[in-house]
């Protein structure tokens, strides 16, 4: 990692909406420094008037040479996240500093079992992981639990259910919380201790946990897979908070 | 408007904590004098004396200003009537542990309120409520939220931002936004 | 009540300004309780005056970050002792 990090002027190359309320930004940073799978950039913004305000958000993507992947949840209200998704356009700059933590990252050279469980826009940074682990051919297994409200609520769901089918060693549990498409097998409902072991590892494999989304969520989970008996210190969290705007 | 400020027409929360939850029964308004005297109100205490409306603007060092907010409140003039001090400075007290410095002097002459609305509307918790220092002449960070007394000095000693790199005084006019400025 | 925080991870920029090492990995102790807990795990208030990270059991302020146009000031009276992980040398 570079002891010095600054802000640099990335351009938006592409762009795809990922729900009604989502998009995914692939950017273009010039001398982009690489970075690992769960890591964050923070993102800034200068009006005019020469107000200026910042947020963090998770790399979705593994490094690509001097592209890099954001996926920006709209946030009612949000100043950041509301330009972010309906105004800003292709070609035009924003400033970007990172890549930024040392905590919350997946090493690809680490072959032990990894637990990933995502609530809402928490996937970004376990999506990263997944595809760094792809990139890799790393065999160390992985198990995937998403919870969102709905399917319409859902990233990157063409690419989870391929992932599922071709990454061997990768299992993908969606659990819906408020509606399931048809077919389901569970109940729409909160994530809970039931679903974590049926869907996660048991603690004696040892996996590496990473928990991200809401606060709320991230408490809820980290406490729950503590209770069934995972060491606390193979568990890491990242919690949204709501100036996530 | 004061230099390097924009208008805005929202009211943007800042926070450097928790939102406290304070019952009003629960609710104190405390001034230390420099000799150790103490000078309480109660709820009910506060809303019984003469109240003022005061419309004014406002400027938060982050750069943006709100022009002709009403509140309404007590005066610090009414509250510091019959304490007795020599003091110079004042260092204001928040529920939750915000603290912010001033000249006493800034606090009298009509320049400072403990206000309990805003726009016809009891306060929210979002923004101070119960009730907080109104000091509309310095940057905002000086209109503490959650207040909970005023402890008189003969010393000034650094509040909150202002042992962080915040301008002792906070002029907006001057642009004094950081220590050196 | 609705969260107002994030949580240590979003320190990791601000204090890459200042730090070669990756200080939300460290392991902090706080002067209040004493619980220690790493930094990626405090909750994070504020940014637009200041960067306030407070100890998640007692909520006592651990460090405060303020950056202006041309320093930063750092604050860790809250932090009794930092912990930080190096690779073996």
């Amino acid at each position: 990692m570079s002891a010095r990090i600054e802000w640099r002027v990335a351009t938006l190359a592409e762009f795809r909406n990922e729900t009604a309320t989502a998009r995914t930004l692939l950017l273009d940073v010039p001398g982009w420094p690489g970075h690992l799978a769960g890591q964050h950039v923070d993102v800034r913004l200068t009006d005019a008037d020469g107000y200026s305000t910042q947020r963090s958000y998770s790399l979705g993507a593994p490094a690509d040479g001097e592209r890099v992947e954001l996926t920006v949840q709209k946030v009612p209200g949000g100043e950041v996240s509301e330009y972010l998704t309906d105004v800003y356009s292709i070609g035009d700059p924003i400033e970007l500093r990172g890549p930024v933590g040392g905590w919350f990252v997946w090493h690809p050279s680490r072959t032990a079992p990894v637990l990933l469980v995502a609530g809402g826009s928490g996937i970004v940074p376990l999506m990263a992981m997944v595809r760094a682990r792809r990139q890799a051919r790393s065999r160390a297994p992985f198990r995937l639990i998403y919870s969102v409200r709905s399917p319409a609520d859902q990233y990157f769901s063409s690419e989870l259910r391929r992932s599922a089918v071709d990454d061997s060693g990768l299992d993908v549990t969606t659990v819906y919380t408020r509606s399931a498409p048809p077919g389901a097998t569970r109940e729409p409902g909160r994530i809970g201790g039931a679903d974590l072991e049926r869907y996660g590892w048991p603690p004696q494999f040892e996996p590496t946990c990473f928990v991200c989304g809401p606060t709320g969520f991230v408490e809820k989970v980290a406490n729950t897979l503590v209770g069934l008996g995972h060491d606390p210190r193979r568990i890491r969290t990242e919690r949204f908070g709501p100036t996530g705007g | 408007m004061p230099p390097g400020q924009y208008l805005t027409e929202d009211f943007p929360v800042l926070s450097a904590g928790p939102t406290p939850n304070i019952p009003l029964d629960r609710w104190e308004f405390v001034i230390a004098s420099e000799d150790g005297r103490e000078y309480r109100w109660t709820w009910d205490e506060l809303l019984e004396l003469p109240a003022e409306e005061p419309t004014v603007d406002i400027h938060c060092v982050t750069k943006w200003s709100k022009l002709e907010t009403t509140w309404r409140g007590v005066s610090l003039d009414v509250l510091m009537e019959d304490v007795e001090t020599t003091a110079d400075f004042a260092l204001a007290h928040s529920y939750g542990g915000y603290t912010t410095n001033l000249p006493l002097e800034d606090l009298l002459d009509g320049k400072a309120w403990i206000v309990y609305e805003f726009e016809g509307s009891e306060l929210a918790p979002q923004h101070g409520g119960p009730a907080r220092l109104l000091v509309p002449h310095l940057y905002f960070w000086k209109s503490a939220k959650w207040v909970r007394g005023i402890q008189l000095q003969e010393f000034d000693e650094l509040g909150f931002w202002e042992s962080v790199g915040y301008h002792d005084y906070g002029d907006p006019w001057r642009e004094q936004r950081y220590q050196g400025d | 009540m609705t969260q107002d925080y994030q949580d240590g991870n979003a320190l990791a920029g601000p204090l890459a300004e200042l730090f070669a090492v990756d200080v939300t990995a460290a392991t902090g102790r706080c002067v209040s309780c004493g619980d220690t807990g790493r930094v990626a795990d405090l909750r994070v208030y504020g940014h637009e005056l200041g960067w306030v990270a407070r100890c998640p059991s007692c909520d006592h302020v651990m460090l405060r970050l303020v950056r202006s146009p041309d320093a930063a000031w750092l604050d860790l009276q809250g932090t009794l002792s930092l912990r930080v992980p190096l690779p073996p040398s």
